[in-house]
């Protein structure tokens, strides 16, 4: 199989497209490299509470139907929430996409392995729990084909990005955790009609 | 017909409401059972049933992030599970949590399965530096409600209030 792409050149390649939408991501290197490739108010990263990043954006998406919200995800952390997965399709908010970037290890603490190297699909799990739209793509341009789909499909998407497990040099930036926050909720609540 | 008070419930309900709750979050137990329907029932309320109760810190944050007032409903064996969401999320983030936690296991017990979680909730509320007050009679809950939610709101933190079995159930001890 060929190699799969590395999750920053992904993230540049629709950078433009998150820019313009509410982008939820969790923390370690998702973070890092979201904000290495240009940090705006309209991004959120959940820098702990592994797991409830996918919450945090089905909350945001139900308040704010008139925001579409992009979660970006990762393997370990939807792991820690399968159920979360059941909730999300349960209440299938059409302007959530969940990007899960997948990268078959915990990175950020030494890269063991979790139980996507193994087998376990994530896309299957979310198909299986009702998310409507799922796939998993492999390649730079297969996500942004695949990501393009979901922002204009107008319904709930899981879509799982393989990406090799490399990240950056370093996870703490110079943005701190709660001026990250309140900006973001300025930032929503000036966009409200 | 439950034992569990559907006036004391509709007392909580239209407190809840009347301080601007908007979305609430509940995981089904038996003291909760007609919150939940009236939530259910509310084309006003965005209810929200979830698997586990940690994922109602993740919610609760991003409503409150998006504008929305919210509340969590959840039993005392909910709020123990939601412990590292409630520090990592709520906390470390300065997100206003209103928690409503049925109080099992305290004096009148008859599920031996609850009475752990009661003999520790308490001191897990202290531990984790929450403020939280009882509501045990009707005369106090419109009042105690509306003020847990102001202190929530002022101090961008979690607060949580103890549903108590003399509040909630109407059964002779």
């Amino acid at each position: 199989m060929s190699p799969v792409p590395r999750r920053l050149d992904v993230l540049e390649a629709v950078y433009d497209r998150l820019a313009s939408r509410v982008v939820v991501t969790i923390m370690g290197a998702v973070a890092a490299e979201l904000q290495s490739i240009g940090h705006r108010p309209n991004f959120f990263y959940l820098q702990h509470a592994m797991g409830l990043a996918s919450s945090l954006g089905l909350g945001i998406a139900l308040s704010r139907p008139d925001q579409q919200v992009v979660v970006l995800d990762g393997d370990g952390s939807v792991l820690m929430n399968l159920g979360g997965l059941t909730t999300l399709a349960r209440y299938r908010p059409r302007n959530l996409v969940h990007v899960v970037f997948d990268n078959e290890s915990l990175l950020s603490v030494g890269g063991f392995p979790t139980a996507t190297s193994t087998g376990s699909d994530l896309a299957g799990i979310a198909a299986a729990a009702g998310v409507p739209r799922t796939a998993t793509v492999r390649t730079r341009d297969d996500f942004v084909r695949a990501f393009d789909e979901a922002l204009a499909a107008n319904d709930l998407t899981t879509l799982v990005a393989k990406v090799e497990a490399v990240g950056p040099s370093a996870y703490v930036t110079g943005l701190t955790l709660l001026e990250n926050r309140f900006e973001f909720q300025r930032h929503l609540r000036e966009t409200r009609k | 017909m439950s034992p569990v008070s559907t006036d004391n419930s509709r007392l909580i309900y239209d407190a809840l409401k009347g301080c601007g709750v908007r979305l609430v979050s509940a995981l089904p137990e038996t003291w909760l059972v007609h919150l939940i329907r009236m939530a259910e029932d509310d084309p006003d309320m965005i209810l929200v049933r979830l698997a586990k109760e940690e994922e109602g810190v993740g919610i609760s944050a991003g409503a409150h992030l998006a504008g929305v007032k919210s509340a969590m409903l959840m039993q005392n064996h909910g709020f123990l599970a939601a412990v590292n969401g409630i520090v990592s999320c709520a906390q470390l983030y300065r997100i206003p949590l209103l928690m409503l936690i049925s109080f099992r296991g305290e004096f009148g017990e008859r599920d031996p399965w609850q009475t752990e979680g009661g003999g520790v909730t308490e001191d897990v509320l202290r531990a984790l530096n929450i403020p939280f007050e009882y509501l045990d009679h009707p005369s106090h809950v419109e009042r105690r409600i509306a003020k847990a939610q102001t202190l929530a709101a002022a101090s961008n933190k979690p607060v949580a209030l103890l549903l108590c079995r003399d509040l909630m159930w109407e059964e002779p001890a």
